[in-house]
């Protein structure tokens, strides 16, 4: 009865259309569903023993691509819930604690983008302790030293959002460093030489920490400037960044292993 | 046990915490037997051991249990294990290599298997276990909410994010400019440089120590000591005014800290020549200029003339070896300066206040 309705399934003309290997039996079939899938077609046919390795490469590449997709699904389900005005933020963050439906996609979101930091260090890490930024990856590596980058801002952004003590707190810190930018901080070393006739073309209303949280002070400027670089600008340049590592790790020989 | 525990309070300072960390560095690099499986078991025995008997303490718990700090607490453990790993696999990999043998990735490089099912698989699981990973911490542990902004009351300590600690602890021996703005620029643009500056061939593709020794010591120097270290201090050894508290140490708001730093300027005209500040800035801190200048100007030269030195510097040539060792001594400035800070106390080299140039 089941091995009938199973066959049948499997027979019928739409799961042909969707799934057009069917499960893999043979090593044909083995290469073939991985050409025909676009999220498996990432990956070559075949690779290396060495480098299938739990131990090899720890996951720690795949495991922060991963926790990206997490990030990405719980913020796009996230942002139905948030509003970023200075009016709105942190109860919006109360209800979606005490209101939504499955109350712990701030969590799942918090948690999944402390750890995406942790995993991309460690993948870091893995990528040094194997050698693996020697020729030819040394592209690839400087493509990853971005992506660690925008991990971190990306983290950093999110954590102004909740528009709680911790959060603005956090930014203020964060972001006063700006203020000491060489040249082009109000109270960075050289500032004071960027003048024309007298007047100083670097000031607090016009340093690098004025960009940066859109005001002399951390406000409502600051949350939306925040918001859309965390849910648009950066997550769109990483995701592309992350096709072009993805791209030159199978270019590169696929994953390192010894000549 | 209180006796025990101020002695591990004190322990914890800074100075004291930083040289044991140099002393253990240092080990990794003598010992292979630390890096054997039963060597694994010691350490993740001793490490559990030490947080599992600290909890006991109040003020222990009440700083590693809150929610943000959980996972820094969670990255301790699995970095240590991670290091453990890569170096028993490079340690197994050497003797392979000492003995003529090939090393273990190489014995398996040339074995292509499908990636169906064989990665595509792992794949699966490693994603199965990371949702049920994410979903129970999810419901263990609620992501924090304080209070509502509010632009007029700093909490005391304000800390920036956790992975920014690490610099925000910085702060304590150098300017925002250098410990905000410079250092972190170079760390990246070190990072950067990195592939091109290291001209070794050796060592792709597979675990070893023996052909990368001084590369694998700079980066854990700087990966482990400088950059987690003091994250790990700055997050749970930073309380009230970003004042060092021991692990067991209650954070009391009124412990007053005497400052009483002073610059280097200070100790060579009044000190040592009881003459007084000069008030210019150019005689007033020559000293230190000469100091900085000598560091990261003339070191270089010298150091490429003999020894060690010597061989970087034929085997890199000369853009190569400047670019690499000026990074090198950037990256060593902050330990020298924290060295400088506990023994005598001194608060700038250059302190230049006209153009806030203060190193
Ligand atoms: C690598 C990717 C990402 C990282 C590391 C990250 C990090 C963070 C962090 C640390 C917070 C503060 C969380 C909290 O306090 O609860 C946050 C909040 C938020 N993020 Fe992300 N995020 C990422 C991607 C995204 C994406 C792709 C979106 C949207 C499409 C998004 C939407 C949001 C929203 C709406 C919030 C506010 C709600 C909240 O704070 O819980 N995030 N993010
Ligand atoms: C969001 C961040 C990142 C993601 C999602 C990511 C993803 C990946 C994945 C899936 C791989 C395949 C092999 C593996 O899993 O180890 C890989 C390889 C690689 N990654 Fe990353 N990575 C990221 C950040 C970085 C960083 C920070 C670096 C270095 C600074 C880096 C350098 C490399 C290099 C050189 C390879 C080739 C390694 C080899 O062939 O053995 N990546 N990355």
């Amino acid at each position: 009865m089941l091995k009938k309705l199973q066959s049948g399934i499997v027979k019928s003309q739409v799961w042909k259309s969707i799934f057009r290997v069917g499960i893999p039996t043979d090593n044909r079939k083995r290469a073939m569903a991985m050409l025909g899938n676009v999220a498996l077609h990432l990956h070559p046919i075949k690779v290396k023993k060495s480098g299938l390795r739990m131990s090899y490469t720890w996951c720690m590449g795949g495991t922060s691509f991963f926790l990206f997709l997490v990030e990405t699904i719980t913020g796009l389900l996230l942002m139905f819930y948030y509003r970023p005005t200075v009016e709105y933020a942190f109860f919006d963050m109360v209800d979606l604690r005490e209101v939504a439906a499955f109350g712990i996609m701030r969590e799942l979101h918090r948690w999944g983008a402390h750890a995406m930091v942790i995993t991309v260090w460690l993948h870091m890490f893995r990528v040094f302790m194997t050698g693996s930024y020697k020729p030819p990856r040394e592209f690839n590596w400087n493509v990853g030293v971005v992506l660690l980058v925008l991990t971190l801002l990306l983290s950093f952004t999110g954590y102004l959002l909740p528009w709680d003590q911790l959060a603005i707190w956090a930014i203020t810190v964060g972001s006063n460093m700006a203020r000491a930018t060489p040249l082009l901080g109000a109270e960075g070393p050289g500032a004071a030489l960027l003048s024309i006739g007298g007047t100083k073309l670097i000031h607090v209303g016009s340093d690098a920490r004025f960009a940066l949280i859109a005001g002399r002070t951390i406000g409502g400027g600051t949350l939306i400037r925040f918001y859309v670089l965390h849910c648009v600008g950066i997550p769109l340049v990483a995701a592309w960044l992350m096709a072009v590592h993805f791209w030159r790790v199978r270019r590169d020989g696929g994953i390192s292993g010894p000549m | 046990m209180d006796a025990l525990k101020g002695f591990i309070n004190f322990l914890a300072y800074p100075q004291w915490s930083f040289t044991l960390s140099l002393v253990g560095f240092a080990a990794i690099f003598w010992s292979k037997r630390l890096w054997s499986k039963t060597g694994g078991w010691l350490m993740l025995m001793a490490g559990t051991l030490f947080f599992g008997l600290s909890l006991l303490d109040p003020n222990f718990r009440k700083i590693v249990s809150k929610a943000d700090n959980v996972p820094i607490v969670m990255m301790v453990f699995i970095l240590g294990f991670f290091v453990w790993l890569s170096m028993n696999k490079a340690i197994n990999n050497d003797r392979r290599l000492d003995s003529g043998e090939p090393t273990f990735e190489k014995s398996e490089v040339e074995d292509k298997v499908f990636t169906w099912p064989d990665l595509v698989f792992s794949e699966f699981i490693c994603m199965v276990v990371l949702t049920v990973v994410l979903v129970v911490w999810s419901i263990a542990l609620q992501a924090p909410l304080e209070e509502p902004a509010n632009t007029s009351v700093a909490p005391n300590p304000s800390k920036a994010p956790w992975y920014f600690l690490g610099l925000q602890e910085m702060l304590v021996y150098f300017d925002p400019w250098m410990a905000g703005v410079v250092l972190p620029g170079l760390i990246v643009v070190g990072l950067m440089a990195l592939p091109y500056l290291d001209t070794n061939p050796k060592g792709n593709g597979y675990y070893t120590f023996k052909e990368r020794k001084a590369e694998i010591l700079a980066f854990m120097f700087g990966f482990l000591v400088l950059w987690t270290e003091l994250i790990v201090i700055g997050t749970f050894l930073r309380g009230p005014n970003w004042n060092f508290f021991g692990p067991y140490e209650f954070w009391d708001f009124n412990k007053i800290e005497p400052l009483v730093n002073v610059d280097l300027s200070e100790l060579i005209w009044i000190k040592l020549f009881g003459y007084g500040l000069p008030g210019h800035w150019l005689p007033r801190e020559i000293f230190g200029i000469l100091l900085l200048g000598g560091y990261f100007f003339a070191l270089p030269v010298l150091i490429a003339k003999r020894g060690i030195g010597k061989s970087w510097y034929e085997k890199m040539g000369p853009a190569r070896y400047y670019i690499g060792i000026s990074l090198m001594l950037t990256m060593m400035l902050l330990p020298l300066k924290m060295y400088c800070r506990w023994m005598f106390n001194l608060k700038y080299f250059v302190h230049i206040q006209e153009f806030f140039f203060n190193i």
